[in-house]
């Protein structure tokens, strides 16, 4: 700053001079301009707003169930009611997992390197289409569709494998009648999550650099070796956050579940007994129009033990995702 | 010598070693005729059977014939292309299945009766679903008129305003949150604040409608905010170059340019909140007359009603089927029409990427 005041550079460019203008002059304050940065900035905070009411409604209705003497309450002690509903929403979210992270991953790879170039994008709004059946529909062809085809596979299962020493914990008989078995909710849950890890690993794939590629092909890999070197290891940690993001949908699925399954209060690892373990959000709709009193309460407790659930594992997945930032496509 | 032996070692060197092309499709109608053969002799077989049976002989006959002709590492290549085709079709499955079944299902009760008459004293046939279908409109309306200004005011702060401040790292952790609530939470939460507003126990209108707008505000926010980064710095700076305010280049400029995608980002977020079922179902409730008072009483909407339609059917079952099926039926046309219609001014309306 001293240096202005030579006179060497005094003859060129003024450069204090121009620097205040730049500081002190400011554009016209006008109405318009306030409103609308105003409008934005609320709407922004709303947001937190709402989220912040979501979780204060969610915990503070929960309270009443947790500290009430477990006599008062209409479905008994809180923990003991939960716990049989919790372990079904993770068990049934596994299953589906099983079912869809292979396929997925699978037709990830069939849009982005083996279908024609042409036809891939459209491929890829076909499977979008299953995200946009709604969820009630999918609960219909559930029941309908799904369970009467399923069944005779699964009495074969049972027949095989119920005697069996491990296989017997899961395949054990006697097999559900109509179908509506935890393993049908399971593939049905499964079809819904589909798009989901779908589309997210279909970004990732499109994203591994073509150098990487070309110098798998140019060495003489074949296109599977050339995806196995290059393309899965560059996609892994979005394929991971995918599915962790498909796994939050599957947590909180409701319909599918309340529909398909034939529900009960049990822990049993059983697929194709007609005694399921049910789940939260299933629980909930089938629960939520007869309950009264601290039932309610108790229920939008277990809505509070679902949130958090889900909570974590999307929180996971973002982490996953954030902490490479190269795969912000999937965002 | 090599004269003659050229010309009959083989035509074309290039694919010496190699299995013709039609080598996949061939052995796929023989190993499908083969095994369908055999396992009719031992009786009627389920075609579900067939089909898994011949699918995995199919694989291991494919990867043998390469492994002898090509050698394993073709072989590996070739069952890793049949299997990852073959997931692709098994996702198609359900969809063809589900939309075939809803659509014959469906059909029957695809009426004028359905779209005139509610259910107002109906016990067994007849009735239709028109109190189901404007319940939707309001609700799924109602919550659009909520959650895009919010939305889209919140993505135009996060984009124009905010640039990498605090406040807007929190918005943008919590509308991802926010995209991981699960359904049924968002209609707990409605019917929550509703009750301690108006006492326990009310349905409404208005309480599904804010229930939607908790599941709708991250979809729009995502989407606009997607958009509003494609529009380019330069027009923003052109305007500003000749004294246009901000506001006024925002609402002229920027959100002109960006307006195809903002709308085919609305329309998406309308038809996945229209297809919801379970906050509904804590929330509007249900009920048999037309409602179209969003802020007193229950107010049946499409997805509810088809879900009492079939799981609380009445004596003679099968009206409530058909009902059922053709509320799903409408739901269907409705959610994939809009789909429809945000794609095609997605892709009408495109801003020209360069790839």
């Amino acid at each position: 700053m001293a240096s202005t005041e030579t006179g060497a550079t005094s003859e060129s460019l003024p450069q204090d001079p121009t620097n205040d203008l730049q500081s002190t002059i400011h554009g016209k304050a006008r109405l318009g301009d306030k409103v609308f940065r105003n409008l934005s900035t609320g709407s922004g905070t709303l947001i937190l707003v709402i989220l912040a009411a979501v979780a204060t409604f969610l915990v503070g209705l929960s309270i009443p169930a947790l500290t009430a003497d477990p006599e008062e309450l209409q479905y008994g002690a809180f923990w003991a009611y939960a716990l049989p509903f919790a372990f079904g929403t993770v068990w049934a979210s596994f299953l589906s997992m099983l079912f869809a992270v292979p396929v997925a991953i699978g037709i990830a790879l069939f849009i982005s390197h083996y279908a024609p170039r042409r036809l891939a994008q459209g491929l890829g709004y076909v499977i979008d289409l299953l995200a946009a059946v709604p969820s009630v529909v999918f609960g219909l062809w559930g029941i309908n569709t799904l369970a009467p085809l399923v069944r005779p596979l699964y009495v074969w299962l049972a027949d095989n494998f119920g005697d069996l020493p491990v296989l017997g914990w899961f395949f054990a008989g006697p097999v559900s009648g109509t179908g509506r078995t935890i393993l049908t909710a399971a593939m049905v849950l499964a079809v819904m999550v589909l798009p989901i890890i779908t589309a997210i690993s279909r970004e990732v794939f499109l994203q591994t650099p073509r150098l990487h590629e070309e110098a798998s092909l140019a060495l003489g890999a074949t296109r599977w070796e050339m995806i196995r070197q290059a393309v899965l290891p560059f996609g892994t940690p979005g394929v991971v956050s995918a599915c962790m993001l498909g796994l939050g949908r599957a947590l909180g699925e409701t319909m599918a579940i309340a529909m398909v399954l034939s529900p009960a209060s049990v822990i049993s690892f059983e697929l194709l007994t007609p005694s399921n373990p049910n789940t939260i959000a299933g629980n909930i709709a089938l629960a939520f129009p007869e309950a009264f009193g601290l039932g309610v309460n108790q229920l939008i407790a277990t809505g509070l033990v679902l949130f958090v659930i889900t909570l974590a594992v999307n929180m996971t997945a973002r982490w996953i995702l954030a902490s490479r930032k190269e795969f912000s496509g999937a965002n | 010598m090599t004269a003659t032996t050229m010309p009959t070692t083989t035509d074309n060197q290039l694919t010496a070693g190699q299995l013709p092309r039609f080598s996949a499709i061939a052995m796929l109608v023989v190993v499908v005729a083969v095994v369908a053969g055999v396992m009719a002799l031992f009786g009627t077989p389920a075609i579900g059977a067939v089909v898994i049976v011949s699918v995995l002989v199919f694989l291991a006959a494919m990867y043998a014939l390469s492994w002898a002709v090509e050698g394993s590492r073709r072989a590996a290549d070739r069952t890793a292309g049949h299997v990852v085709t073959g997931f692709f079709v098994l996702a198609l499955l359900p969809l063809v299945s589900l939309v075939f079944s809803t659509v014959a299902k469906g059909l029957e009760r695809f009426d004028v009766q359905f779209f005139t008459y509610s259910m107002r004293n109906v016990i067994g046939e007849g009735g239709g679903a028109i109190h189901a279908i404007w319940g939707t409109i309001i609700v799924t309306g109602l919550a659009t008129l909520i959650s895009v200004p919010i939305g889209l005011f919140t993505a135009i702060y996060l984009v124009e305003y905010a640039g990498s401040n605090k406040l807007a790292a929190a918005i943008r952790l919590f509308v991802d949150v926010m995209t991981g609530i699960p359904s049924i939470v968002a209609g707990l939460f409605a019917y929550t604040v509703f009750s301690l507003i108006l006492g326990p126990g009310t349905n409404s209108g208005l309480s599904g409608a804010i229930a939607l707008t908790v599941l709708m505000i991250p979809t729009v926010v995502r989407s606009a905010e997607e958009m509003l980064r494609l529009v380019p710095n330069e027009l923003r700076e052109a305007s500003y170059a000749l004294g246009v305010p901000k506001w006024l280049t925002i609402a002229k400029v920027v959100l002109p340019t960006a307006l195809a995608g903002l709308v085919t980002g609305v329309v998406l977020a309308i038809a996945r909140v229209m297809g919801e079922t379970a906050p509904l179902l804590v929330t509007a409730g249900i009920t048999a007359s037309m409602n179209i008072n969003p802020f007193a009483d229950p107010m049946a909407t499409l997805p509810v009603f088809v879900y009492y339609q079939y799981m609380t059917p009445g004596v003679p079952q099968d009206p409530f089927y058909a009902r059922a099926w053709a509320g799903a039926l409408v739901l269907i046309l409705i959610v994939m029409g809009l789909n429809a219609i945000g794609r095609f001014i997605a892709w009408k309306f495109a801003p020209k990427t360069g790839r």
